[in-house]
């Protein structure tokens, strides 16, 4: 969220249909908690239209995180600012929250139905497992990255945060608010950006 | 006015809602169940099952359903803006910070710290994904023989696609579509 790439861009009607589209289907396709929302965003900021690069999506997320609400919320939030200032933000928060309201107000007439359904479990099942697929490749792409990189301290970050998250159940905001105070005293350097 | 009683209940809400969408269940109870009476305890757990298994963000998911619930289409309006306005007012003033002080040493140096962070969370968050996938269970699985046959070539295949890059999305339809040929094919075949 730092280079002011975009900034000077003045968005036309286009760039607002595109930040439209992208966080509704982010948002349509958030199977299963935030944690999904990582690929997605990368496949339509970063790979697709080119707004993004990988650095800037872990900040954004790591933002989104760190702020009360949801995480797909909060980065379509952030996102739609830092490319077009409030309209943005009003036009990614519409998009983000459309599918939910259009969805859950069916659903909700045909709870019983939706509930007890075995052939609509199978799908979300299967549904489940392509968003493992997903967030196990983003994982694995992110690390080798990072260990290219040979930086001990966010190696030294990467490894203790994913043990105290995974073994000990360590509360995440306790993992960003400690993890941000190391950077902030020690990742000052040019050659951690 | 139930539609501005339940907006300001949201706001409260979204505003300690920290952590993703899981932590807002526990405080969307205390609202709808325990201090309004709006909805039963039973169908609370409704509303949390249909959010889980609904594609969407889990919180915004939960208000609209619980909205819904309480006052009709409307009433879930009301829920959803009461949500996310915390987010909306914090999220501006975040932004506007990054874009005039993200320049600044310190807090480059916060964010250099919190991307590890977040790789190591997106790992984590992969591993619990996998149990979930292959032994239905979170946390440690009991029986690690006693694996999803379906789920683990549902995986398999996910993967396989997602490295020949079809697209996020169409990795999503089709594993969804995989999941309901497997699941009709297992109970035609082994019940």
């Amino acid at each position: 969220m730092i280079t002011k790439k975009f900034a000077n861009k003045k968005p036309d009607l286009h760039f607002y249909w595109q930040l439209f589209k992208s966080t509704f289907l982010i948002s349509a396709f958030t199977v299963g908690g935030g944690y999904v929302i990582i690929p997605l965003l990368k496949a339509k900021y970063v790979d697709e239209y080119g707004w993004l690069d990988d650095k800037e999506t872990l900040s954004l997320v790591a933002v989104s995180q760190s702020m009360p609400g949801v995480v797909a919320v909060n980065a379509s939030i952030i996102l739609g600012y830092r490319m077009a200032g409030i309209k943005g933000t009003l036009t990614a928060l519409l998009a983000t929250v459309l599918p939910p309201l259009v969805t859950l107000s069916i659903i909700a007439y045909f709870y019983n139905f939706f509930a007890a359904n075995r052939y609509i479990q199978y799908i979300l099942k299967g549904m489940q497992c392509g968003a493992t697929a997903l967030i196990v490749n983003v994982a694995i792409n992110m690390i080798k990255k990072e260990i290219e990189k040979k930086l001990l301290i966010p190696l030294l970050i990467l490894t203790g945060t994913f043990i105290a998250a995974l073994f000990f159940n360590i509360n995440i905001m306790y993992l960003v608010f400690i993890d941000g105070l190391i950077g902030l005293f020690f990742l000052r350097a040019k050659k951690y950006n | 006015m139930i539609y501005l009683e339940l907006f300001t209940e949201f706001v409260k809400v979204g505003l300690f809602c920290v952590g993703g969408g899981y932590a807002s269940m526990p405080l969307i109870q205390a609202q709808v169940v325990d201090i309004h009476h709006w909805l039963s305890m039973s169908e609370f757990v409704n509303i949390f099952t249909i959010s889980q298994m609904t594609p969407g963000p889990i919180g915004i998911n939960a208000s609209t359903f619980a909205g819904m619930k309480i006052a009709g289409i409307s009433g879930a309006i009301a829920a959803t803006a009461g949500f996310v306005t915390p987010s909306l007012i914090i999220g501006i003033i975040l932004a506007r910070l990054f874009l005039k002080y993200g320049d600044i040493g310190i807090v480059k140096g916060a964010l250099n710290g919190l991307r590890p962070a977040v790789i190591a969370l997106i790992c984590a968050a992969g591993i619990s994904f996998i149990v979930l996938a292959l032994w239905n269970t979170e946390g440690i699985p009991n029986k690690l023989l006693a694996f999803d046959f379906s789920g683990l070539i549902i995986l398999t295949i996910s993967i396989i696609a997602v490295k020949k890059n079809i697209g996020v999305i169409l990795v999503l339809i089709g594993s969804g579509i995989l999941g309901l040929f497997m699941g009709i094919g297992e109970t035609m075949f082994f019940h």
